[in-house]
C-alpha cells in the first residue's frame, strides 16, 4: 500500500506532445511509471516515442480514460490552458470511472482560474487534484514505481516514511535526509505553493495515518497562509504516527513575494515563527535546519520504538 | 502587481463604481489647473505611492533628509493651499508605516474633489486561501487600520464567500449591506456598487481591491474614496493593458531585470549572497545562513531548468550588491544536472573575475561529475556536502556573522 497512487498505477500525460510534457513523460517511463498514453487536443491518433516504445495520443480525456482505464493524469499544459485541462480531466474521470487523481505540475496559472478549477473538482468527490505548481507525487516501488511529476526518481527508495511538502527542491532535500538514515519513502507529495491549490496538508496527513506502509511523516511548510497551523491543530487531535516538520522562510521580509505566488507574509500573518510554534504545540518534532531532518526523524523513530 | 490610487479609480469609474472627480498630476502647475477644473471648494491633495498609511506619513527632502511636511494626503481649502501642499509633496520622500525608513519618492499626485461624508466604511475583495474562493469583507469601522479593528472588535468585520459557480448572489449582497446598517436608497446604491466591483475584480484578475474608506454621503450615495488595487501577475498574458499601468519606479530595478532573465530575486540587508534552485530551498538556505550566525544578502531562485547563461546572470546580479562579502551556491539537482551547474559556476566566476569567497553545495543528479569539475578548477571554490556545512563555511570565510 501507499497513498492514492499505487506502484503500478496507469498514468496519462496531458500535454504529452509539448516539449515539457514529452521530456518528463520520457523520464517517468524510464523510472518505471506505467504511462498508458497522453492527450493533446487536435493530435489524436498520433503516437509519441518514449524510451524506444510508442504511446498513443488522444484528442480528449474522456476518450483517453475510456480507452486506457487510467488511474491518474499529469498536466504539463501551459498556464493559459491549465485550469481548463484540470476541469476536463475532472469531468472525464467523474463520468467514465467516478474516480481519478489529477497531478498539475504547471507553474503560473491565474489564481481565479484555480478558484474555478478547485470548485469544479470539489463537486466531483471521487476526483483528487494535487498541485498546481508542484513537483508531483511519487510512490517508489521494489523495482521502479510510480513517479508522476518532475522529481528526480533515482534519489528515492521504497520505505515507510511519508513526505508532504509545499516546495519542490526542499522535498528532494527531505527525501535525501530520510535516505541518510537508511529510511525509504511510502509516498512523497508536493502539494505546491500557490495560494489556491487542490489537496492540502490535512488530507495528506489523514491518508498517511490510514496507510499501513507509512509509519512516520515528514511535513515541510513555507511562509504564507495558515495551512500549516490548521494542519498542526488537526494533527494534534487525529495523528498517532510521529511527524517531523520544517518551515522555510524564517528570514523572509514581510510583503515580499518569495518566488512562489503564495509565499508571502501579508498583514503580519503566515510567518515561519507562527508556523513553527503551531508545529511544536502539536507535538511535531521540528528541525530548524533541513540538514537536521534526518537526525530529528531518527530521534522520533527511536522514541516511537520504530528503530 | 500593484497600481496607484488614481489608476485604481480610473478602473472603478470605467466599471461603473462611483468615485469622486479627480485629476492625475505630475507637476505643481498641473495641480493648480486641476483645482480650477474640478471647481470644488475643498479638494484632497494625495501623494501617489504604492504603500498604505500615506495620510499619517511624513515628507522629507530626498537629499538633506530635512523634514518637509507631516501628512502625505492633505485637504486644501484654496488654490494657495493646493500650491504649497503640491510643492511639499512632489519630488520629496514620503515615509509611512509601510515604506520602511528609506521611504518612497513621490512623482505623482492625485487632486480630488471633496464630498459631504456621513459615514466611513471599510470594504475589501480578495482571494481567500482558506476557502479557495473570493471573499468580500466589510466593516462599519472605515478610515482606520483594519488590522486593529480585526484584533480589537472582530465582530464588526462581516465576511461573505463567493461560490465561483454562482457569483455574488443578491441575498449575500443584501445581507452584507444590512450588516453595515444600510437601508433604503443607501442600501440600493451599495448593492449596485458591489455587483459592479465584483465583476471588475473577476474580469481584471485582481488579487485585492481594498476601499478604505468607502463612504456614505449626506445624500445617501455610496462612493469609493480610496482605491488599493492589485493584479495577479500570473494573468498578465490576458491583460495587455497592464504594461501601461506598471510604474517601474515603484519596483526594484534589479528585481525587474532578474525577472526578465527568468530569475526570482529579492534583495535583503545582509552580506552573504545566495544562489539556489527552487523557492522553498532558497528560503531555507537564507534561514540556515542566519541560523549559523550570518545574514543573507538576497533571495535568489534560478528555477528548475537554469542554463549556464542564467547562472552567470544570477552571479552578476548578486555581485551588484556592494554589501556582498561571500556567496553560497546551493543546488539540489533534479532535472537540473550538477555537472551543468558546476560548469556554469566556473564560467561565471571566471567571466566576472570573482573576488569574494564562494561555497558550493551540490546534491542530486550527476553530483559526482559536478564535484569533480569543481575540484579540478584552480579557482577559489569551497565545496560543501550539505546545507549546514555550506552555511557554516561561508560564515567562517567572511570572518563571522553579522555586518
Amino acid at each position: 500500500m501507499a497513498i492514492w497512487i499505487e506502484e503500478d498505477a496507469k498514468v496519462l500525460v496531458q500535454g504529452i506532445t509539448g516539449k515539457q510534457g514529452m521530456f518528463h513523460a520520457d523520464k517517468m517511463v524510464e523510472y518505471g511509471t506505467n504511462i498508458v498514453g497522453g492527450c493533446t487536443p487536435g493530435k489524436g491518433g498520433q503516437t509519441v516515442e518514449l524510451q524506444g516504445s510508442n504511446y498513443p495520443v488522444w484528442n480528449s480525456m474522456t476518450e483517453a480514460i475510456t480507452e486506457t482505464d487510467a488511474d491518474a493524469t499529469v498536466i504539463y499544459v501551459p498556464p493559459p490552458f491549465a485550469g481548463e485541462a484540470i476541469m476536463e480531466a475532472a469531468d472525464a474521470f467523474d463520468n467514465v470511472k467516478g474516480e481519478g487523481v489529477i497531478v498539475c505540475i504547471t507553474e503560473g496559472i491565474p489564481t481565479l482560474d484555480m478558484v474555478k478549477a478547485v470548485a469544479y473538482v470539489y463537486n466531483r468527490p471521487g476526483v483528487r487534484l494535487i498541485g498546481p505548481n508542484c513537483p508531483g507525487i511519487i510512490t517508489p516501488g521494489d523495482t521502479g514505481g510510480a513517479k508522476i511529476g518532475i522529481m528526480p526518481g533515482h534519489i528515492h527508495a521504497k520505505g515507510r516514511i511519508g513526505i508532504v511538502s509545499k516546495s519542490g527542491t526542499l522535498t528532494y532535500e527531505a527525501v535525501a535526509q530520510t535516505m541518510s538514515i537508511d529510511e525509504g519513502q511510502s509516498t512523497c507529495i508536493g502539494i505546491g505553493g500557490d495560494p489556491v491549490n487542490g489537496t492540502g496538508f490535512i488530507e495528506c496527513l489523514a491518508a498517511f495515518e490510514a496507510d499501513e506502509q507509512t509509519e512516520a511523516i515528514v511535513m515541510i511548510g513555507e511562509i504564507g497562509g495558515t495551512a500549516e497551523e490548521e494542519a498542526a491543530a488537526w494533527a494534534a487531535e487525529n495523528m498517532t504516527k510521529p511527524i517531523v516538520g520544517f518551515v522555510a522562510g524564517a528570514t523572509a521580509p514581510p510583503g515580499k513575494r518569495m518566488g512562489h505566488a503564495g509565499a508571502i507574509i501579508s498583514g503580519g500573518k503566515g510567518t515561519a515563527e507562527e508556523k513553527f510554534a503551531a508545529f511544536e504545540a502539536a507535538g511535531i518534532a521540528c528541525a530548524k535546519d533541513p540538514s537536521e531532518l534526518g537526525s530529528v526523524l531518527l530521534d522520533s523513530l527511536k522514541k516511537a520504538g520504530l528503530r | 502587481m500593484n497600481i496607484h490610487e488614481y489608476q485604481g479609480k480610473e478602473l472603478l469609474r470605467a466599471n461603473g463604481v462611483p468615485v469622486l472627480d479627480g485629476v492625475h498630476c505630475k507637476t505643481v502647475e498641473e495641480a493648480l489647473d486641476a483645482y480650477d477644473l474640478l471647481n470644488s471648494k475643498v479638494v484632497a491633495v494625495k501623494s501617489q505611492i504604492h504603500a498604505g498609511g500615506r495620510g499619517k506619513g511624513t515628507l522629507y527632502n530626498p537629499k538633506t533628509r530635512d523634514h518637509v511636511m507631516d501628512g502625505g494626503v492633505k485637504i486644501a481649502f484654496s488654490k494657495d493651499e493646493v500650491k504649497s501642499y503640491s510643492e511639499n509633496i512632489l519630488g520629496n520622500i514620503l515615509v509611512t508605516i509601510q515604506t520602511g525608513d528609506e521611504g518612497k519618492l513621490v512623482s505623482n499626485l492625485y487632486i480630488e474633489s471633496g464630498c459631504d461624508i456621513e459615514h466611513e466604511f471599510y470594504l475589501a475583495l480578495l482571494v481567500d486561501r482558506e476557502n479557495k474562493a473570493v471573499m468580500i469583507m466589510a466593516s462599519t469601522e472605515g478610515g482606520m487600520n483594519i488590522e486593529d479593528v480585526a484584533h480589537e472588535t472582530p465582530e464588526l468585520i462581516h465576511k461573505i464567500t463567493i461560490d465561483p459557480n454562482s457569483g455574488l448572489m443578491g441575498f449575500q449582497n443584501r445581507d452584507l449591506g444590512i450588516a453595515l446598517g444600510l437601508s433604503g436608497k443607501a442600501l440600493k446604491s451599495f448593492m449596485k456598487m458591489l455587483v459592479r466591483m465584483y465583476q471588475m475584480f473577476v474580469s481584471n484578475d485582481c488579487t485585492m481591491v481594498e476601499i478604505n474608506p468607502l463612504v456614505k454621503t449626506k445624500s445617501d450615495d455610496i462612493v469609493a474614496l480610496d482605491a488599493k488595487v492589485s493584479f495577479d501577475e500570473n494573468a498578465e498574458f490576458r491583460h495587455k493593458d497592464w504594461d501601461s499601468l506598471r510604474d517601474l519606479n515603484e519596483e526594484e530595478d534589479v528585481e525587474v531585470r532578474a525577472k526578465e532573465s527568468g530569475l526570482s530575486y529579492v534583495k535583503l540587508d545582509g552580506n552573504i549572497g545566495c544562489l539556489v534552485n527552487g523557492a522553498g530551498l532558497a528560503m531555507a538556505t537564507m534561514d540556515v545562513i542566519k541560523l549559523y550566525g550570518g545574514e543573507p544578502a538576497n533571495f535568489l531562485d534560478v528555477g528548475g531548468g537554469a542554463n549556464e547563461e542564467q547562472v552567470k546572470t544570477a552571479f552578476s546580479i548578486i555581485l551588484e550588491d556592494p554589501n556582498v562579502k561571500g556567496i553560497l551556491v546551493n543546488i539540489f539537482g533534479g532535472i537540473m544536472r550538477c555537472d551543468i551547474i558546476a560548469r556554469g559556476v566556473i564560467a561565471a566566476t571566471e567571466a566576472l573575475s570573482l573576488e569574494v569567497p564562494l561555497v558550493v553545495r551540490l546534491a542530486g543528479t550527476n553530483v559526482g561529475e559536478g564535484k569533480e569539475i569543481l575540484s579540478k578548477s584552480t579557482l577559489n571554490i569551497h565545496p560543501a556536502d550539505d546545507l549546514a556545512e555550506g552555511a557554516q563555511k561561508i560564515v567562517a570565510l567572511i570572518g563571522g556573522g553579522g555586518q
